[in-house]
C-alpha cells in the first residue's frame, strides 16, 4: 500500500488509502465457516451438556432434576477412589516422564553410537495405537502365561499379578503409559537441550565443573521451559487418561484402577446419561482447577530466570 | 412379498438404504440387517438361521452385524436405537435390561403376530411392556448354577452336592487331590456375578416376596440374610483359596475350556455355556455336567432359571415385514431344528412344538429334571424386578479378590441399584 506523496493534496484518490490500511483486507464473513464449525461442534455440545448434566436423561427423553446428578456423582462410592487414583496416576506418569525423558534426552544429545537410531527407537512407542499397546501389555502381563512373569520365573522369581493384584494394577498401567509417552517427553527435552548455548558449558568447564555439576547447575535450569511443557502436557494427559486404562483393566480388578474418566464412562455405559454428563462437567472443572495454577506457577518461575 | 422383487433391486437395496430414508423402496427389497452379540454360539446360530432362511427365500440378502456383549453391548444397542440406526432385527436381553431400552418408544409390537400363539407365556411376560409383547425367543431357557467336570467327580468318587456344605466338602476333596476346585474368570467381569445371581432360588425359598419388596425399596441385600448368602458364598470360596491361579486374568472362553478339559472342577455359569463348549471343545461335551447352586437345606434344592435373550424389531426398521417374517421363522419349530443342528441342544425351548434331540449332552439332561414335573425352579431376580445395578460385577470381583467383605459388598450394591431405580422412575426411591 504505497501512499503517494504527490504535491497535489486536492486530488480525490487519497482518502480511501488510510481506511484500507486500518481494515483487514478480508471481509469479516470469511470467519463464518470456522465460526459455524466451532459453534456446532464445540459451543453447542458444551452448553447442551451443561443443560443435560442437570437432567435425568435416557437419550429418549429427559427430566430436569437440578443438581441431583452432581449430588449423586459425589455420593458415588467409587468416585473418591477414582479421584485419588487419577491424581496418583497423573503425578506418577508425569513425574516419571520428566525424569526419564530428561535422562534419555541427555543421553541422546551426547556423542554416542547409533544416536539417530536410538532416537527413533525411543520415539517409536508414541506412534503406536494406545489400545494396541494396552492389549499387547495385557497379554505380556498375564499372571501365569505372560512373557514378563515367565521370564521372571526363569530366574526363580514369582512375578506378581501385574494387572490382577488390586494394589498393583494402577501402577502397572502407569508404567505402560510412561513407556508409551516418554518418547514425546524426550523429543521435547532434546529440542530444549540443543538450544542451550555451548558457552555456558565452556565457562563451567573452565571453572572446573564436574559432569554432575554441569548437569545440575547448567542443563537443568536452562531446560526449564521444556520441563514445564512436559509437566503440563503429561499432567493433563494423566488426568484425563482413559483409553489405556480401559484397554488394560477396565478400571479393575473391582474398582482398583478406576479413574474419573473410567467412572464417567461406566455411568454412560449403564445408561445414566445425565449422571455421566455431570461427571464430565466435574472433570472439566477439576482439570481447570489443577492445571491453570500449575501453568501459572511454572510460567512464573520461568520468568525469574 | 419376497418372491416379487428382482435381483437388480436387491443389488441396489444396500445403496438405497444408505442414500434415502424412504422406507417404501427398502420395504420392497429383500435386504435384511441383523445385529447379534459376539458370543460364539450366537454368531453360529444366527448364521445358520440366515443360511436356512435364504435357502427358502433365495431373493433375500441378510447381513449379520456383530456387537460386543456386556455393558459395551448395552451401550451400542441404546445408542443405535436412540439415533434410529438400529438393524432390522437385533438380539438383546429380556427382563430388566429389556425394560431399560424404552420398548414402547423404540420397538415394534409383535403381540398380534401369529407365531406368538406357540410362545410360552412365561417368556412373553419378560418381553412385554404396557400390555404389548415386543420379543421373540431365539434360544432355549437357561439355568444358572454350576457346571462341573464329570471325569474329576468320577476319579475322586464325588456325589453331586445338594447342600452348600456338601459343595464345600467336594471342593476340599478336589483341592486335596491337587486340582482346581472352582474356576473364576475376572477378565470378563460379568462372570463374577453367578454365585449371587444363581442363588436366587434359595433366596425365594426363604423370602418369597423378596422381589416385590426389593423393587419397592423395602428389602435390601445387606439386611436380608437369605439374600446376603450369595455374597457370603462367593466370599467363602474365595477365602478357602479354591480358585484357579490366573482367575484375575482368565476369560469366559478360558473358563469354558477349563471346565470342559478338567483344568478346573466347577464353573459357576449359565447353561448357555454348553453351546460354547459344543462350539469350541466338542470332544469334551460329554465331560461336563450341571447342578443348581445348592442352598443350605437339601429339601429345597432348585434351579434359578433365566429366560433366553430375545429378538426385537425396532419401530423404524427399514424392512419391517421381512424382519417380522424372519423373526417368525426363528421362533418356529423349524427354527429350533436349525439351532439344534448348529450348536446342539442347550435347554428347554420356549416355543411349542420345538423338540430336543434324543442325544442331549449330560449338562442338558442334568438340567431338565428341574424343569419337569416334581422339579423345582424359580426365575432369576432380573425377571421379577426391573432393578439391577450396573456395578454388581465389579463389586463381586472385589469380593472374589478379597478386597471387600460380603456384608460391605451387599451394602454397596444396595446403593448401586438406587441409581437404576431412579433412572427408571420407580416409586419409593
Amino acid at each position: 500500500m504505497s501512499v503517494s506523496v504527490s504535491a497535489a493534496p486536492a486530488v480525490s484518490p487519497a482518502p480511501p488509502a488510510p481506511r484500507l490500511t486500518r481494515r483487514s483486507p478480508y471481509p469479516g464473513w470469511f470467519f463464518t465457516p470456522a465460526a459455524i464449525v466451532y459453534s456446532v461442534l464445540f459451543l453447542a455440545p458444551t452448553f447442551a451438556s451443561l443443560y443435560f448434566s442437570l437432567t435425568r436423561w435416557t437419550l429418549f427423553d429427559s427430566e430436569f432434576i437440578g443438581f441431583e446428578n452432581f449430588a449423586q456423582f459425589f455420593r458415588e462410592p467409587f468416585l473418591i477412589k477414582g479421584l485419588i487414583n487419577t491424581v496418583i496416576y497423573a503425578v506418577v506418569t508425569s513425574g516419571l516422564k520428566v525424569v526419564l525423558g530428561l535422562l534419555l534426552a541427555v543421553m541422546l544429545t551426547s556423542q554416542i553410537v547409533a544416536r539417530g537410531y536410538l532416537r527413533s527407537v525411543v520415539f517409536f512407542p508414541v506412534l503406536v495405537s494406545t489400545v494396541g499397546v494396552g492389549i499387547t501389555f495385557t497379554v505380556l502381563m498375564h499372571p501365569t502365561q505372560g512373557m514378563i512373569n515367565e521370564t521372571l520365573a526363569m530366574f526363580g522369581i514369582a512375578g506378581p499379578g501385574w494387572l490382577t493384584d488390586p494394589n498393583l494394577a494402577l501402577y502397572s498401567v502407569a508404567l505402560v503409559d510412561v513407556w508409551k509417552g516418554v518418547g514425546l517427553a524426550t523429543v521435547i527435552y532434546i529440542a530444549g537441550l540443543v538450544v542451550i548455548p555451548r558457552d555456558y558449558y565452556e565457562a563451567a568447564r573452565i571453572d572446573g565443573a564436574t559432569p554432575w555439576q554441569n548437569f545440575w547447575y547448567v542443563t537443568l535450569p536452562l531446560c526449564r521451559p521444556a520441563t514445564s511443557t512436559v509437566i503440563t502436557l503429561s499432567f493433563i494427559g494423566g488426568l484425563r487418561t482413559f483409553d489405556l486404562i480401559w484397554a488394560m483393566t477396565k478400571g479393575g480388578p473391582g474398582f482398583a484402577s478406576d479413574t474419573i474418566a473410567s467412572v464417567i464412562y461406566k455411568q454412560y455405559q449403564a445408561g445414566f446419561y445425565g449422571l455421566s454428563t455431570a461427571g464430565n462437567v466435574v472433570l472439566f472443572i477439576l482439570i481447570a482447577l489443577l492445571v491453570v495454577p500449575l501453568t501459572m506457577i511454572l510460567n512464573r518461575k520461568q520468568g525469574h530466570e | 412379498m419376497m418372491k416379487t422383487k428382482t435381483l437388480a433391486l436387491l443389488g441396489a437395496s444396500t445403496l438405497g438404504m444408505l442414500m434415502t430414508a424412504s422406507a417404501v423402496q427398502a420395504q420392497q427389497s429383500g435386504y435384511l440387517t441383523i445385529l447379534v452379540d459376539n458370543g460364539p454360539q450366537s454368531i453360529a446360530t444366527m448364521e445358520a438361521w440366515a443360511d436356512a432362511y435364504t435357502a427358502e427365500n433365495p431373493d433375500v440378502t441378510i447381513d449379520i452385524e456383530v456387537r460386543p456383549g456386556g455393558g459395551e453391548g448395552d451401550n451400542i444397542v441404546k445408542t443405535r436405537l436412540a439415533t434410529g440406526a438400529m438393524a432390522d432385527v437385533f438380539s438383546y436381553n429380556s427382563g430388566s435390561l429389556f425394560q431399560a431400552i424404552n420398548p414402547t418408544q423404540n420397538l415394534m409390537p409383535l403381540t398380534d403376530e401369529p407365531f406368538q400363539d406357540s410362545v410360552q407365556d412365561s417368556f412373553k411376560s419378560v418381553v412385554s411392556a404396557d400390555g404389548e409383547v415386543y420379543g421373540a425367543p431365539f434360544a432355549p431357557a437357561m439355568g444358572g448354577g454350576i457346571l462341573y467336570n464329570i471325569p474329576i467327580y468320577e476319579e475322586l468318587g464325588l456325589e453331586v452336592p445338594k447342600t452348600w456344605d456338601e459343595f464345600m466338602a467336594n471342593n476340599e476333596a478336589i483341592k486335596q487331590a491337587g486340582k482346581v476346585p472352582v474356576i473364576q474368570t475376572y477378565a470378563d467381569t460379568w462372570t463374577s456375578q453367578l454365585f449371587v445371581l444363581s442363588d436366587f432360588f434359595n433366596v425365594l425359598a426363604e423370602e418369597p416376596d423378596f422381589a416385590e419388596k426389593f423393587t419397592a425399596n423395602e428389602a435390601k441385600f445387606a439386611t436380608t440374610p437369605a439374600a446376603l448368602r450369595g455374597f457370603e458364598k462367593l466370599e467363602e470360596v474365595a477365602e478357602a483359596d479354591y480358585f484357579n491361579a490366573d482367575f484375575g486374568a482368565a476369560s469366559y472362553a478360558d473358563g469354558v475350556r477349563m471346565v470342559a478339559t478338567g483344568e478346573g472342577a466347577h464353573y459357576p455359569m449359565l447353561t448357555f455355556a454348553i453351546g460354547a463348549i459344543a462350539e469350541t471343545t466338542p470332544d469334551h461335551l460329554d465331560h461336563v455336567g450341571f447342578f443348581a447352586q445348592p442352598g443350605d437345606s437339601a429339601e429345597s434344592n432348585g434351579l434359578t432359571t433365566w429366560m433366553p435373550d430375545s429378538l426385537y424389531v425396532p419401530k423404524n426398521a427399514a424392512s419391517p415385514e421381512l424382519a417380522k417374517d424372519f423373526v417368525a421363522f426363528v421362533a418356529s419349530p423349524e427354527g429350533c431344528a436349525v439351532r439344534n443342528e448348529a450348536v446342539g441342544a442347550t435347554g428347554p425351548y420356549m416355543v411349542a412344538g420345538c423338540e430336543l434331540p434324543d442325544d442331549v449332552p449330560p449338562a442338558v439332561s442334568d438340567m431338565m429334571p428341574y424343569f419337569q414335573e416334581g422339579g423345582q425352579n424359580a426365575p432369576a431376580l432380573e425377571f421379577l424386578s426391573p432393578v439391577k445395578g450396573p456395578a454388581l460385577e465389579q463389586i463381586l470381583v472385589e469380593v472374589g479378590t478379597g478386597s471387600r467383605s460380603a456384608e460391605d459388598a451387599a451394602a454397596l450394591y444396595d446403593e448401586d441399584v438406587r441409581k437404576q431405580a431412579q433412572q427408571l422412575g420407580l416409586e419409593g426411591w
